[in-house]
């Protein structure tokens, strides 16, 4: 299989879009016709063919112009990428980790030769050729870890493990659902997840934090995170609210299955071998609605979830207010059938 | 836990009680490299009983050609060290888990200070490596009896910052010295017995260390591992748990369809039901709280296990 790459955008003109193959695959995230906050991690050991749970960091049709899209907003504001000192090592593990399964899983388009120390990257699909010297930093255009996540779809936090708890030391993130990384910099697991509602009273984030700190090598585990974005815009930031904040208010009921999107994180948890810290990639896909309603069960049960889910959890996530034109304009495609489990398409 | 099979490639006395324990891949494949303080898990079936103790890497960390442990034999203590050096020979296949560090180092330090008493020394080797290899600032103590018990003695570097103290010799280790002189921002580590453990966080804090600057060595309980037998309400079907098996796999390889997400106690998607319980759950789980663990009516697979008589569960 050859992928596409697609010349398109995620700001201004916002070309972008799935293809008919893009939207099958689209990872759906809701296995029932409700949603509420759980402990949903599992292992990440493959999943079905196609699917964006197959290989161990999924490449598609949008990964060039995705790459494209952090540079420009990278460019803008260089803070989105920060790596407190003692981070380094944790950089340089992921990127091994990065290069060794991206060359693996995609021969065609990546290849790794590595002599000792001495490797050779080359990425195909953004021309780039690179002989440099592992753990040494000045062999690089810039950090290991700013290096290779400016070729990784996703945004990626790295987390150091001490005193019982996980830190946000160190991350690359220009394509988040509302947070920033230069104000979460440096605090642990349940300060930077402190704005979340419910899900601290329900015991979601003591109990997964146990379970990460107890992660093991070779043994990544993930999860689905979901919200609503207007436009399919990757770098929905708080620095940049004024920019894609006011967009909601151009949703109407003529062009909501256009202009509303169903954003969802794949989500990614790997511990790293020399710093022993946690590799947090956060993948982000877009659909929009009426590329969701093609098909039926996603349809039915997305009208479902989003007109049940409670309100603290649809304030949160940001598209309170125009709920009620995204449930009317689903409502359509929800003829009361019943669906089948699972989040794969029929 | 995931574990492989290594073969023990070669066995080395560093003192009358101390021997050092070389693993390798059989196929020589690498293996994952770790961090300075990662310990394993080594599986030993001894006589009916499967030992599993944990052991602190001592080679390097950046080398995944092999894993070294050196082990103190504990002839009146756990009996996983005297198995080691008594019923191990080199081309001997063990059951060894992925390293995992709960003894890692704060990357953070200014200067890393580690105190080693005794076997304790065994963490801070593979810890040397990496500082020496990441150039950071550091000084380690390492006291011991006397010098034919110093077994860390022919693993340590010659080197300036390397401070050995044999009490035998009146060269005793001074921690008031040690913490009283050291630049802001410095961590320190200490492994070995636990009143030396405790003696440095006294000095510590009459020194006015920061908690979170001390570290000291715990290692996870390596998870029992006895066979043990459930009995399903519906079928009456009585289903066996290996040694190596969670009661999840067990059910698994039985057929019987249990709903999973985590397999780490944290999901809570594999919470069963127990009709009857002759006996004690060992509960693992993260999920159940400590009133549902002591009412014994529930149980995780896919980590608790069980010990008695007979545990009816509803499936
Ligand atoms: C260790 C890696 C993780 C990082 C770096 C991380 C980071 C974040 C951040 C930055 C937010 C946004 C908070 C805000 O509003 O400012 C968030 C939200 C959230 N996180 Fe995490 N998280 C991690 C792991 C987890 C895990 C393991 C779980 C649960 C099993 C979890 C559950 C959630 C939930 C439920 C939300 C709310 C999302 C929404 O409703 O849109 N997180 N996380
Ligand atoms: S599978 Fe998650 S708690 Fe057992």
């Amino acid at each position: 299989m050859t992928i596409q790459f697609h010349d398109e955008t995620f700001r201004d003109d916002y070309t972008f879009h799935n293809s008919p193959e893009g939207i099958r695959r689209f990872p759906f995230p809701f296995d029932a016709d409700s949603y509420m906050y759980s402990v949903n991690l599992e292992p990440h050991a493959g999943g079905k063919a196609g699917s964006p749970f197959e290989k161990r960091f999924d490449v598609d049709e949008h990964y060039v112009a995705e790459m494209r899209d952090r540079a420009i907003t990278l460019t803008e504001d260089p803070l989105r990428c920060q790596s407190l000192p003692h981070m380094e090592l944790a950089g340089w593990d992921f990127l091994e980790l990065v290069m060794v399964s991206k060359s693996e899983d995609y021969p065609e388009l990546f290849t790794l030769n590595r002599d000792g120390d001495r490797w050779h990257w080359i990425n195909r699909p953004l021309g780039i050729e690179q002989r440099f010297t592992f753990l040494d930093a000045t062999t690089l255009p810039c950090g290991p870890m700013e290096y290779i996540t400016r070729q990784t779809q996703g945004d990626h936090a790295l987390l150091d493990q001490r005193d019982g708890n996980l830190w946000m030391d160190a991350g690359m993130v220009t394509s988040q659902a509302d947070w920033s990384l230069d104000f979460d910099i440096g605090m642990n697991f349940f300060e930077w997840h402190a704005p979340v509602p419910k899900a601290h009273e329900m015991g979601v984030f003591q109990r997964a934090l146990k379970f990460l700190l107890n992660l093991q090598q070779g043994a990544p585990v993930r999860r689905l995170n979901w919200t609503m974005t207007v436009n399919p815009r990757l770098d929905t930031s708080p620095e940049n609210y004024h920019k894609w904040g006011p967009e909601k208010r151009t949703v109407a009921a003529d062009n909501v299955g256009a202009k509303q999107y169903l954003r969802v994180e794949l989500q990614t948890l790997w511990r790293l071998p020399r710093s022993n810290a946690i590799a947090f990639p956060i993948r982000c896909y877009l659909c929009s609605l009426e590329d969701i309603v093609t098909v039926p069960k996603w349809g039915r049960r997305l009208h479902r979830v989003l007109r049940d889910l409670p309100n603290e959890l649809a304030e949160y996530k940001g598209f309170a207010v125009n709920r009620p034109t995204i449930v009317d304009y689903l409502a359509a495609f929800d003829d009361g059938a019943p669906t089948s489990p699972g989040i794969f398409p029929d | 836990m995931t574990s492989r099979m290594l073969r023990v490639s070669a066995i080395e006395a560093l003192s009358p009680l101390v021997s050092r324990f070389r693993f390798e891949d059989p196929e020589g494949a690498l293996l994952p490299l770790f961090s300075g303080g990662a310990h394993v898990v080594v599986e030993m079936p001894d006589a009916g009983v499967l030992r599993r103790n944990a052991y602190s890497l001592i080679s390097d960390p950046m080398d995944g050609s092999g894993y070294e442990i050196a082990v103190r034999r504990e002839d009146g203590g756990r009996g996983g060290s005297k198995f080691l050096h008594t019923q191990v020979a080199e081309g001997d296949l063990m059951r060894i888990s992925a390293p995992v560090n709960l003894f890692s180092l704060d990357l953070r330090a200014k200067k890393h200070v580690m105190i080693a008493g005794g076997i304790g020394i065994t963490p801070f080797l593979a810890q040397l490596k990496q500082l020496a290899r990441l150039q950071m600032p550091f000084e380690l103590h390492y006291a011991a009896r006397s010098r034919a018990e110093a077994a860390g003695l022919a693993l340590l570097p010659a080197s300036p910052q390397v401070h050995v103290h044999i009490s035998e010799e009146g060269n005793r280790m001074d921690l008031g010295a040690i913490l009283g002189s050291q630049p802001l921002g410095t961590h320190v580590y200490t492994c070995g017995p636990e009143g030396l453990i405790e003696a440095v966080a006294e000095t510590g804090a009459r020194f006015g260390w920061p908690r979170t600057a001390l570290h000291s060595e715990v290692f996870m309980a390596p998870p029992p591992g006895a066979p043990f037998e459930v009995t399903l309400a519906t079928s009456g079907k009585v289903v066996t748990v290996g040694a190596h098996q969670s009661l999840l796999e067990a059910l698994e390889a039985a057929q019987v369809e249990v709903q999973w997400m985590c397999r780490g106690g944290a999901c809570g998607r594999c919470e069963t039901g127990v009709k009857s319980c002759h006996g004690t759950i060992e509960h693992h789980d993260h999920w159940l709280s400590d009133d549902e663990h002591a009412r014994q009516t529930k149980i995780m697979p896919c980590v608790s296990r069980f010990k008695g008589e007979t545990l009816v569960l509803d499936l």
